[in-house]
């Protein structure tokens, strides 16, 4: 038999372990559930910037972001017709506007597109290289999230352009062809891309890597 | 059919029309302004070429019920507006015109440019009328004539 105050002592010790060890555990198991946390929110970041890049490269919308002088048109995002040219301020040039034919609504009746404050984006919001091809996910998120290049916007503020910006809206009201037939729409609704924008947002716009 | 108010020229006008009856229909047919002529008819051409609050605009693919309280002119009115008078002149100088057809047209988008830009290069030239074709092939006295008019009025 022990004396009681060693068998006091020896007890005391080993609850003092049990205590250190719960302390050293818990705090372990918490770090691991925050990175891992942030490593969902990354995954679910990057997931959603694909959707919205899949929008930002359908027709409705690449067409006006080009790495060149003038506008494209169709599904095939060929060059726009009438020699049309972006001009000084991506509106055309005095004679030849884009508002010479576009105007604050679609025209059904004739075929021509159009929305409030018709233009195109400026180069540095071009989503395109030099040969048309749309830029990789990667050179595009980047672009967008550079506030030098995307007119100062910062997070919150991309996702309201997502959300009320006339043109982007009309990428989804876009109207009907010369010929009569509805011109198609980006591959996923407006309020997915404005909750797949958001996700992106909330997860700190994350890009993914590669050029 | 809907009853639209349109200012014309400086003139209030009145028509009664089909609301997708593109504007070029409106002053031709209703009006009976035919200066300004029909090309294409899908903005290819630049012969429908009107000014819309100063925007030279393709009148044939604007439907009327877009135009709402915008200020419209036509070429009927150029000898009017020192600008136009002015490039009427050098057109009738440098002896533009061949068939003719496209010249309203052409005026119009050239008045749009030296308003804008009373000094033009002839990149701005090229640019500026690039929308207006001219099946004669005017184009060399086209640029003549607006080197000419902005001469003209500096």
């Amino acid at each position: 038999m022990l004396p009681n105050h060693r068998l006091v002592g020896r007890v005391f010790l080993f609850i003092g372990i049990v205590l250190v060890t719960w302390s050293v555990l818990s705090t372990f198991g918490a770090g691991r559930n925050q990175t891992s946390a942030a490593d969902a929110r990354l995954v679910d970041g990057l997931a959603a910037w694909q959707q919205v890049y899949s929008v930002l490269t359908s027709p409705r919308c690449i067409n006006c972001h080009t790495a060149t002088n003038y506008p494209q048109q169709g599904d095939d995002r060929h060059r726009h017709f009438a020699n049309v040219i972006r001009g000084p301020a991506g509106k055309g040039v005095p004679g030849l506007n884009c508002a010479s034919c576009h105007q604050e609504t679609n025209a059904d009746s004739t075929g021509v597109p159009g929305g409030h404050n018709w233009h195109l984006a400026p180069l540095s919001m071009r989503w395109q290289d030099s040969s048309d091809q749309p830029l990789a996910s990667a050179a595009v998120c980047r672009a967008l999230t550079d506030r030098a290049k995307n007119n100062g916007l910062d997070a919150p503020a991309l996702l309201k352009h997502n959300e009320t910006e006339p043109l982007v809206l009309w990428a989804w009201n876009p109207g009907r062809r010369p010929d009569g037939t509805m011109r198609t729409l980006p591959a996923i609704s407006h309020s997915e891309f404005v909750a797949a924008t958001r996700v992106w947002v909330e997860a700190g716009t994350p890009c993914p890597p590669g050029k | 059919m809907a009853t639209y108010q349109l200012n014309v020229n400086g003139q209030r006008k009145q028509v009664n029309v089909d609301p997708s009856t593109p504007l070029l229909w409106v002053l031709r047919e209703e009006l009976k302004m035919t200066g300004t002529k029909y090309g294409c008819g899908i903005s290819a051409c630049g012969a429908c070429t009107v000014h819309v609050d100063g925007i030279a605009t393709r009148s044939c693919v604007v439907p009327v019920s877009l135009i709402g309280d915008r200020s419209i002119v036509t070429i009927e009115a150029m000898a009017q507006d020192p600008v136009g008078r002015a490039v009427q002149e050098a057109w009738v100088d440098k002896d533009v015109v061949q068939c003719g057809y496209c010249q309203s047209g052409q005026i119009m988008s050239a008045v749009a440019l030296l308003k804008a830009t009373p000094k033009p290069t002839d990149t701005n030239i090229e640019e500026s009328m690039g929308g207006n074709l001219c099946r004669c092939a005017t184009y060399v006295r086209i640029r003549e004539a607006i080197k000419s008019a902005s001469q003209q009025l500096s």
